[in-house]
C-alpha cells in the first residue's frame, strides 16, 4: 500500500496536487492513503520550499508545481 | 541524490528511449514557428487597430471616444500578445531555477555580495507568497544570512514579470528599466540594512531549532520540451488569471485617455505637490493588486500629469509590500522586524520617488 502525502499550506495548488494525486492512484488501481499536511515544520523537515510537495511512502517525489495525472500515474509505477 | 528522469506525460519505458535529438529539434522548430507568427502579427496590431476604429465602427480621429475606442483596440491585443510572450520566456528560465539551487548558491556568502545575488535570484527564481514561510526558513536554517534572505524576499515578488512586460508595452524600455534597476537597488540595500540592524533574534525562535532537511527533495532532469510545457503552464496559470484585469485596467486607461483632459493629475500628483511621494506610498502599502490591475491605471494617471517619480512609488508599494504576505510571514517574523521590513522597504520606496520626480 503507498502513503501519499501532499504538503503544503492549503492554497489551491495544494488542493489539485490532492485531487490529481488521488485520480492517478485510483486510475492505477493501487492500494492507498492520502493525507494533506499543512504543517510548517513538516514541510521544512522534508526540504521543500516551494510548495505544494508529494510524498510517497515519506520520500520526496515532486515539489514546487502541480502535476498532470498522467505524470503521477508515471511516478507512482 | 537520483536524478529523476523527465516527467513527461507520455512517458513509458518504450518512448524514453527514444528521446533524441529528433524531438527536440521538432520543438524547436516549433518554437521558432511560434515566435516568428507573433512577431509578425504584433507587427501589425497598429494598422488592425486603425481598420478597426475607423473604418469597422466608423469612429471619427480627434474624438473623444475615436480616441479612447483606438487606445483600447491597440493596447489589449499589444499587451496581452507581450504577457504571452514574456510570461513563456520567463517560465522557461524559471525552468532552470529552483530555491534548492538558489539556497545553494546563497547559503554561507558574505553580506553585500550576497544581497546582490539574493536579489537577482529573487527575480528568476519561481516563487509564489504561499511558499514564503517554508522558503525563509529553508534559507535561513541552512546558513544563508538574515539580510540575504530579505533581499531575495523583496526583489522576488516587486520585480515581477507582469508588471515589467506591461511597463515596457506601455511606456517603453525606460520605464520598464528604471522600475526593474530601483526593484533591485530596494532590494539589495534593504536587505543589507536588515543585515546591519542585526535582528536574528527578532524572528520567531523555532524556526531556528527547525530542521531543515536539504538533501531530500530530488533534482528534477528536464530536456527542451519540458521546459516548454513549464513555459505554457506559466502562460496558462499567469495570463489565464490576469487577462481580465489587464482589458479592465485598459479599459479604465483608454476612458481616462480619451475623456480626461490633459494635466488633470498635475495638481494632485504632480511634481510640486512635494507630500505626493510619501502620498502614494502611504495608500499603496496596505494595498495589494497584481500588476496587471493596477499598471494600465497607473498609466493613465502619467499621461494626465502625474509626476513620474510618485506614480512608480505607488506602483512599488503596491505591488513590492502586500498585506496578506506579511499576515504570512507573521508565522516566522515578530512584529518588531516585521514594523522594520515594511520601514525599510517603503523608506527605500519614498527614496526612489522622491529621486525621480526631482531628476525627471
Amino acid at each position: 500500500m503507498k502513503i501519499l502525502q501532499v504538503l503544503g499550506p492549503g492554497c489551491r495548488n495544494c488542493t489539485r496536487l490532492a485531487e490529481n494525486a488521488e485520480a492517478a492512484a485510483k486510475a492505477l488501481g493501487i492500494e492507498y492513503t492520502l493525507e494533506k499536511v499543512s504543517d510548517i515544520e513538516a514541510i521544512v523537515k522534508a526540504g521543500i520550499m516551494k510548495t505544494p510537495g508529494l510524498l510517497v511512502d515519506g520520500k520526496v517525489i515532486l515539489s514546487g508545481r502541480v502535476p498532470s495525472v498522467e505524470e503521477i500515474k508515471a511516478l507512482l509505477q | 541524490m537520483t536524478t529523476e528522469t523527465c516527467p513527461v506525460s507520455e512517458a513509458s519505458p518504450k518512448n524514453e528511449a527514444q528521446k533524441t535529438p529528433w524531438r527536440s529539434i521538432r520543438t524547436i522548430a516549433f518554437l521558432g514557428a511560434g515566435l516568428v507568427a507573433w512577431w509578425l502579427v504584433y507587427g501589425q496590431l497598429l494598422n488592425l487597430a486603425n481598420w478597426i476604429t475607423f473604418h469597422v465602427l466608423q469612429l471619427n480621429a480627434g474624438t473623444h471616444l475615436g480616441s479612447a475606442v483606438l487606445f483600447f483596440v491597440y493596447e489589449v491585443p499589444k499587451v496581452l500578445m507581450l504577457l504571452l510572450l514574456v510570461v513563456f520566456g520567463v517560465g522557461i528560465i524559471r525552468s532552470f531555477f529552483t530555491p534548492e539551487r538558489t539556497r545553494q548558491l546563497l547559503a554561507g556568502k558574505s553580506e553585500a555580495a550576497g544581497n546582490v545575488l539574493a536579489a537577482l535570484l529573487g527575480v528568476v527564481t519561481p516563487f509564489c507568497s504561499c511558499s514564503a514561510v517554508p522558503l525563509f526558513i529553508g534559507f535561513v536554517t541552512t546558513g544563508v544570512p538574515l539580510g540575504v534572505t530579505f533581499s531575495f524576499l523583496i526583489s522576488a515578488p516587486m520585480v515581477n514579470e507582469v508588471a515589467l512586460v506591461l511597463l515596457f508595452g506601455l511606456f517603453g524600455w525606460r520605464v520598464a528599466a528604471i522600475y526593474a534597476s530601483t526593484g533591485l537597488l530596494i532590494a539589495i540595500v534593504a536587505g543589507w540594512t536588515i543585515g546591519r540592524l542585526r535582528m536574528e533574534k527578532h524572528v520567531e525562535q523555532w524556526v531556528y531549532a527547525t530542521q531543515g532537511g536539504s538533501s531530500s527533495v530530488q533534482e528534477e532532469n528536464i530536456d527542451w520540451a519540458a521546459r516548454l510545457r513549464l513555459g505554457m503552464e506559466a502562460v496558462r496559470e499567469i495570463v489565464g488569471k490576469v487577462w481580465l484585469f489587464v482589458m479592465l485596467g485598459i479599459a479604465v486607461g483608454a476612458g481616462i485617455h480619451g475623456y480626461v483632459p490633459e494635466n488633470f493629475m498635475a495638481s494632485i500628483m504632480g511634481k510640486g505637490a512635494w507630500w505626493s511621494v510619501p502620498l502614494a506610498v502611504l495608500i499603496g502599502v496596505p494595498m495589494y493588486s497584481n500588476a496587471a490591475g493596477i499598471i494600465p491605471v497607473v498609466q493613465a494617471l502619467l499621461g494626465k500629469g502625474a509626476a513620474l517619480g510618485t506614480v512608480l512609488a505607488f506602483m512599488m508599494s503596491v505591488i513590492g509590500l502586500s498585506l496578506p504576505e506579511t499576515v504570512i510571514l507573521r508565522k516566522v517574523l515578530r512584529p518588531q522586524l516585521i514594523a522594520v521590513f515594511v520601514g525599510v522597504v517603503a523608506t527605500g520606496i519614498l527614496i526612489v520617488g522622491y529621486v525621480f520626480n526631482l531628476l525627471l
